[in-house]
């Protein structure tokens, strides 16, 4: 924010007018994003007295990140087909096998996937989370080396990064904010971590309840549990 | 970065009410010229390799990025869910621009490109809260022979 940095008044400083999470702009825009770090680099030639603070006077590629482009998943999510799951583990489950080629389209497109945090396979995090849901806040570890925080954080991380790398493998305009309100609305996964969140915030475990009030529904999706 | 206006009105008050007192002091140098700088990313963006601890809430450690990490190597664990991560996902030149760095050494407009770059996970925190491991991370970029830093919020 223009504002705060005003406050800390930093030696040199640019500021940008893209949304929070694109410092550089925009994905695969090299050239802008290049526009926007020879603008940071020459920050340090200039001499004058600080602060200096500076604005990236052009907007990001694919405009408002608020405007709708039409954008719909390129998955439709068949029902699940009847097995000893539970109903929502079933869908989501279900969900996870529609959007793999996706995924795997991603990955192999990029070169790379973020999907990882809870070091373990996403089918194994959809049945922790919903382990935790079912279990009222408390569920068994299936990772050592993780804190029950840490596991509930990553593997709720992990479900988000698999649907939205699988959901813009598809080359087209896509927004951030429909990619969001289309996982938090449209799927079974955004259903269970929004079902999680009261859940969790009554949890034995304080770093799950610290998790689940501060760490796993974004402020601008808070509104769907005053619905739910 | 990002207009205070384009932000849901609760999410512009929760950054606004955060206490920023200003720096005490405003260090400012100068150096040679951008072609014969060498260059750090230093990101609050909570990325780290695969196999190094995930940043927890409220956790003031770095993590070190090796200049020649592949790309699939890093994960990001920042504590905020409270902006975009698509973008990331889609390209990791939108956060840590390090395909753009090694474009601009090519083409000489920078010297060089530090060895390593340093991760955060820069929420919820005030900024004093940093400074012990921050000048850490000061002295490995000056032993590194860095002479220009990067800080990339997100």
């Amino acid at each position: 924010m223009r504002e705060i940095t005003e406050r800390l008044r930093p030696p040199r400083f640019l500021w940008v007018p893209f949304e929070l999470g694109r410092p550089f702009g925009a994905p695969d825009e090299p050239e802008f994003q290049t526009e926007v770090l020879r603008a940071t680099l020459a920050l340090l030639e200039r001499e004058e007295a600080p602060p200096i603070l500076d604005d990236f006077p052009v907007e990001a590629p694919g405009g408002d990140p608020a405007e709708m482009t039409g954008w719909t998943c390129p998955v439709s999510f068949p029902p699940a087909e009847s097995t000893d799951e539970p109903p929502l583990l079933a869908n989501i489950l279900a969900e996870i096998t529609s959007l793999t080629p996706w995924h795997a389209l991603a990955h192999e497109t990029r070169g790379r996937t973020s999907v990882g945090s809870a070091r373990m396979a996403i089918e194994d995090s959809a049945r922790f989370l919903h382990a935790l849901l079912e279990g009222h806040g408390t569920a068994e570890n299936p990772v050592a080396s993780l804190s029950p925080g840490q596991i509930f954080l990553g593997a709720s991380e992990d479900m988000r990064t698999f649907y939205m790398e699988a959901a813009t493998a598809k080359p087209g305009p896509a927004t951030s904010h429909e990619v969001a309100d289309w996982f938090w609305s449209d799927t079974a996964a955004g259903e269970l971590l929004l079902a999680l969140r009261p859940v969790c915030l009554e949890s034995p475990e304080k770093s799950i309840r610290r998790a689940a009030a501060r760490q796993l529904v974004p402020r601008a999706q808070i509104h769907r549990l005053v619905r739910s | 970065m990002a207009r205070l206006s384009d932000l849901s009105p609760e999410t512009a008050q929760h950054l606004l009410d955060k206490g920023c007192p200003p720096f005490e002091t405003a260090p400012f140098v100068t150096g040679p010229p951008l072609h014969q700088r060498r260059v750090a990313i230093v990101t609050t963006a909570g990325l780290h390799r695969r196999d190094d601890d995930n940043f927890d809430l409220l956790d003031l450690s770095y993590r070190v990025i090796p200049g020649d990490v592949p790309a699939d190597d890093l994960v990001m664990t920042q504590s905020s869910v409270n902006f975009d991560r698509t973008g990331f996902q889609q390209d990791i030149n939108v956060v840590f621009p390090l395909d753009r760095l090694r474009e601009l050494q090519a083409r000489g407009e920078i010297g060089s490109i530090a060895a390593f770059h340093y991760a955060f996970n820069g929420a919820g925190q005030l900024a004093s809260a940093y400074e012990a491991t921050a000048r850490q991370v000061a002295r490995m970029l000056k032993e590194d022979g860095v002479n220009a830093a990067l800080l990339v919020p997100v």
